[in-house]
């Protein structure tokens, strides 16, 4: 009652009355609320019991039984052990880690390759920057799958064959058949080497915090870069040196029809994440040309006036700024590059879509559960990704005061 | 991105039509609509591919032509519907096509799992191995290590695997979603071996560009009996098109041509006028007309004109009748008799 005691003005008036139930805002939006979630529950339980009925009806079988038996064909490449042998659940993670792995090193090479055309768009070399601009207009104005039939069937597909193959340095052989690597062999003790790197890696963090200490509070400054390349790179290698190189490769050789031994790096793999990562990066360039021009002049002007040299102000003034405008529209170019990976059923590349919404729905014929948890699986993907892109663009947010 | 969304279209369209299509009398909707709606392959010479006019030529295109000329008496009623080996029977499932044409093997799991029916075999086909001269491979015991291409969804991908498990020998399958870009990736060297059904091996090797520079294997590694196939679930529309199929052997057995049909029709011989209608009321009996079969001769032919037209010595890629002559003349193609 504490609306009527509160309440100015003479002389004692009757309490309004208490508003009905069906006047009063909570209950009409819990009613709301209520209402609709039951139509949304229905609608999912029409559709899914309408999916099963007609299914039945029609004699096509359904349910996810399939999973557990024996798949019949084989996957040209797989991370995990995979042979005609296994299941068709085996086939699932087959082709799900063949679409992480295109999708992960697409999105380091498109990073890496649209930070240095956008940065060089911006160059005040005329002739890196009008490259940098025909290359962004060129890639992102012409559509992906055309780029990957141009890489795979014009580029690729016009080299020579196992018996001509290109040699190339260090003992490994480019044809048609795909790019053959050495294979490293670790021999006893190469253990210890390892162990160097890992030592090598924590103490170079270990120097990166305690010079960052000292330059606050003394403003001294340590040569952090050239300790930690001496620490990653020499003390490895001096072990390794020290262990009699205990390392040998595997060379790449020409047996029967085909290269044998070695890592063997398939065209199909190549051509998809060069057209992805390229055609990301010119995206990505102009994202991160956007970023570094949102920066406000006055900044730079500030960085010079204090002397900081044009590489500090980029790296220690520009740059950290640029990436709060970067982050976010970058987070979206990888969901699409992630997404693209599925156009390599185009061009023979064994991912998700090729094994699992290709052969996988083609065999067992079972296409509602296998389009139901192909789109679960793209969901999940775009998710996480955005997930771990949003806690890094928190992370590196200005911390407002 | 089309095709994707096509397959989505089709799978949405199966889960969410209330109103089940196999329910529905296939045979009232092809003649309410006037045309029939013919799943055909995207193109493979000899079966159906569309011709330089753009109309669709092949044996299994004709079969189309035949169902139309017995149910609406017009073999040109024919919406031919493209499609890959992957969208095949989501595009039947769905009703979107009413029977699918589309050399498509006929195997157990098929008949059990996608709720469709075979109605018969076409062509007896088997799976052949094609490699390039210039490798000097003689069989295909000889192709340990080798690097296949061969087309996804398909049965072909199957015997591929089971055929190089069997002789314990290692491959490469690299597997591509439409014919014609397995064939570029086997042209351009990127496999050692091509493969598919026999038939299809001399189809396309006639589109190569040096036809002559390849060898198709001796070994036939399968048995792909191929044939048109329905819905489940309306056995009228499963007994017409099965029926289509046995009118055009029996018209081949009695000496029934496209021809001769009119002069056969006043014929005295018993089973010449039952097949053309003129004896007994067969027609009525599976819900088309007394001169179903009369129509699909004298518009398609019988089924010996139909294979040499398209496959055999007629066309060019000029295969023998083999398996697919009559069983009266060494033959698997066997129907039973009307009557």
């Amino acid at each position: 009652m504490t609306a009527t005691t509160n309440r100015p003005g003479p002389g004692p008036i009757s309490p309004p009355a208490k508003p009905n139930l069906l006047y009063r805002p909570e209950f009409r939006q819990a009613v709301y609320q209520i209402l609709l979630a039951a139509c949304l529950i229905f609608a999912f339980w029409t559709i899914a019991s309408n999916v099963s009925d007609n299914l039945a009806r029609q004699n096509i079988a359904s349910g996810f039984g399939f999973w557990n038996r024996t798949a019949g064909f084989d996957i040209s490449q797989s991370l995990i052990a995979y042979s005609n042998q296994s299941t068709y659940g085996q086939a699932f993670w087959a082709g799900l880690l063949n679409t992480l792995l295109v999708a992960a090193i697409g999105i380091v090479f498109a990073t890496i390759l649209g930070f240095l055309v956008g940065i060089g768009r911006l160059s005040s070399n005329w002739l890196i920057a009008r490259i940098c601009g025909a290359y962004v207009e060129i890639l992102r104005n012409l559509p992906l799958l055309l780029q990957l039939f141009f890489w795979y069937f014009a580029v690729l597909k016009n080299l020579p064959g196992p018996r001509q193959s290109f040699s190339l340095p260090l003992g490994a052989s480019l044809n048609v058949r795909g790019l053959y690597l050495p294979a490293p062999v670790p021999g006893p003790g190469f253990r210890a080497v390892l162990i160097a790197l890992a030592i090598g890696v924590v103490a170079s963090f270990a120097v990166a915090i305690w010079a960052k200490r000292r330059q606050r509070e003394t403003g001294e400054r340590f040569p952090v870069l050239w300790t930690t390349l001496a620490l990653i790179l020499l003390l490895p290698g001096a072990v390794y040196i020290a262990l009699g190189q205990p390392l040998s490769f595997e060379y790449p050789a020409l047996r029967g029809f085909n290269f044998q031994g070695g890592i063997a790096i398939q065209p199909e793999l190549m051509a998809l994440v060069v057209g992805l990562s390229t055609y990301t990066a010119s995206f990505i360039a102009e994202i991160v040309r956007a970023g570094i021009a949102g920066v406000p002049r006055g900044q730079r002007e500030a960085a010079n006036a204090v002397g900081l040299s044009k590489g500090l102000t980029m790296r220690l003034v520009i740059l950290p700024q640029a990436l709060r405008i970067i982050i976010p529209p970058l987070t979206s170019q990888y969901l699409n590059l992630a997404k693209n990976s599925s156009l390599a059923v185009a061009i023979g590349y064994p991912d998700f879509v090729s094994v699992f919404t290709g052969t996988v729905l083609n065999q067992t014929g079972q296409a509602v559960e296998v389009i139901l948890l192909t789109m679960l699986v793209f969901l999940t993907i775009s998710l996480i990704t955005s997930a771990f892109m949003n806690w890094f663009n928190k992370h590196i947010a200005l911390v407002e005061r | 991105m089309k095709r994707a969304t096509k397959l989505f279209a089709t799978a949405a369209a199966v889960a969410l039509t209330t109103a089940g299509v196999a329910s529905a009398q296939t045979l009232d909707k092809v003649k309410k609509q006037g045309t029939l709606s013919c799943g055909v392959n995207t193109g493979l010479a000899g079966f159906s591919a569309p011709d330089d006019k753009g109309n669709w030529t092949g044996l299994d295109a004709d079969y189309c032509r035949a169902i139309a000329a017995a149910v609406l008496g017009d073999a040109t009623k024919v919406r031919f519907v493209p499609t890959t080996a992957k969208e095949r029977f989501t595009a039947l499932q769905s009703g979107e096509i009413d029977v699918l044409s589309r050399n498509t093997t006929w195997t157990l799991g098929r008949d059990s799992s996608l709720g469709l029916s075979f109605v018969g075999v076409n062509y007896y086909d088997g799976q052949g191995l094609m490699v390039k001269k210039s490798l000097g491979v003689k069989s295909g015991l000889e192709l340990g290590g080798a690097t296949v291409c061969v087309q996804t969804g398909t049965t072909t991908e199957l015997n591929l695997a089971d055929f190089f498990r069997q002789n314990k020998m290692e491959y490469k399958p690299v597997v591509f979603e439409k014919a014609d870009e397995t064939i570029t990736a086997y042209q351009a060297g990127r496999c050692d071996v091509y493969t598919t059904d026999a038939s299809g091996l001399y189809a396309q090797r006639l589109q190569m560009q040096q036809p002559d520079e390849h060898i198709v294997l001796p070994e036939i590694i399968s048995k792909e009996p191929l044939g048109p196939s329905v819905r489940q679930g309306d056995s009228q529309w499963f007994t017409i098109v099965k029926w289509v199929h046995f009118a055009m052997l029996n018209a081949e057995e009695a000496g029934i041509t496209k021809a001769n049909v009119d002069q056969m029709a006043n014929s005295t011989n018993p089973d010449v006028r039952r097949i053309l209608g003129k004896e007994g009321e067969f027609g009525k009996g599976i819900g088309l007309g007394a001169d179903w079969a009369l129509q699909i001769v004298k518009q398609v032919g019988n089924y010996g004109e139909v294979f040499e037209k398209n496959v055999g010595s007629g066309s060019r890629i000029n295969i023998a009748r083999g398996q697919n002559n009559l069983w009266t003349k060494g033959g698997l193609q066997y129907a039973p008799p009307i009557r």
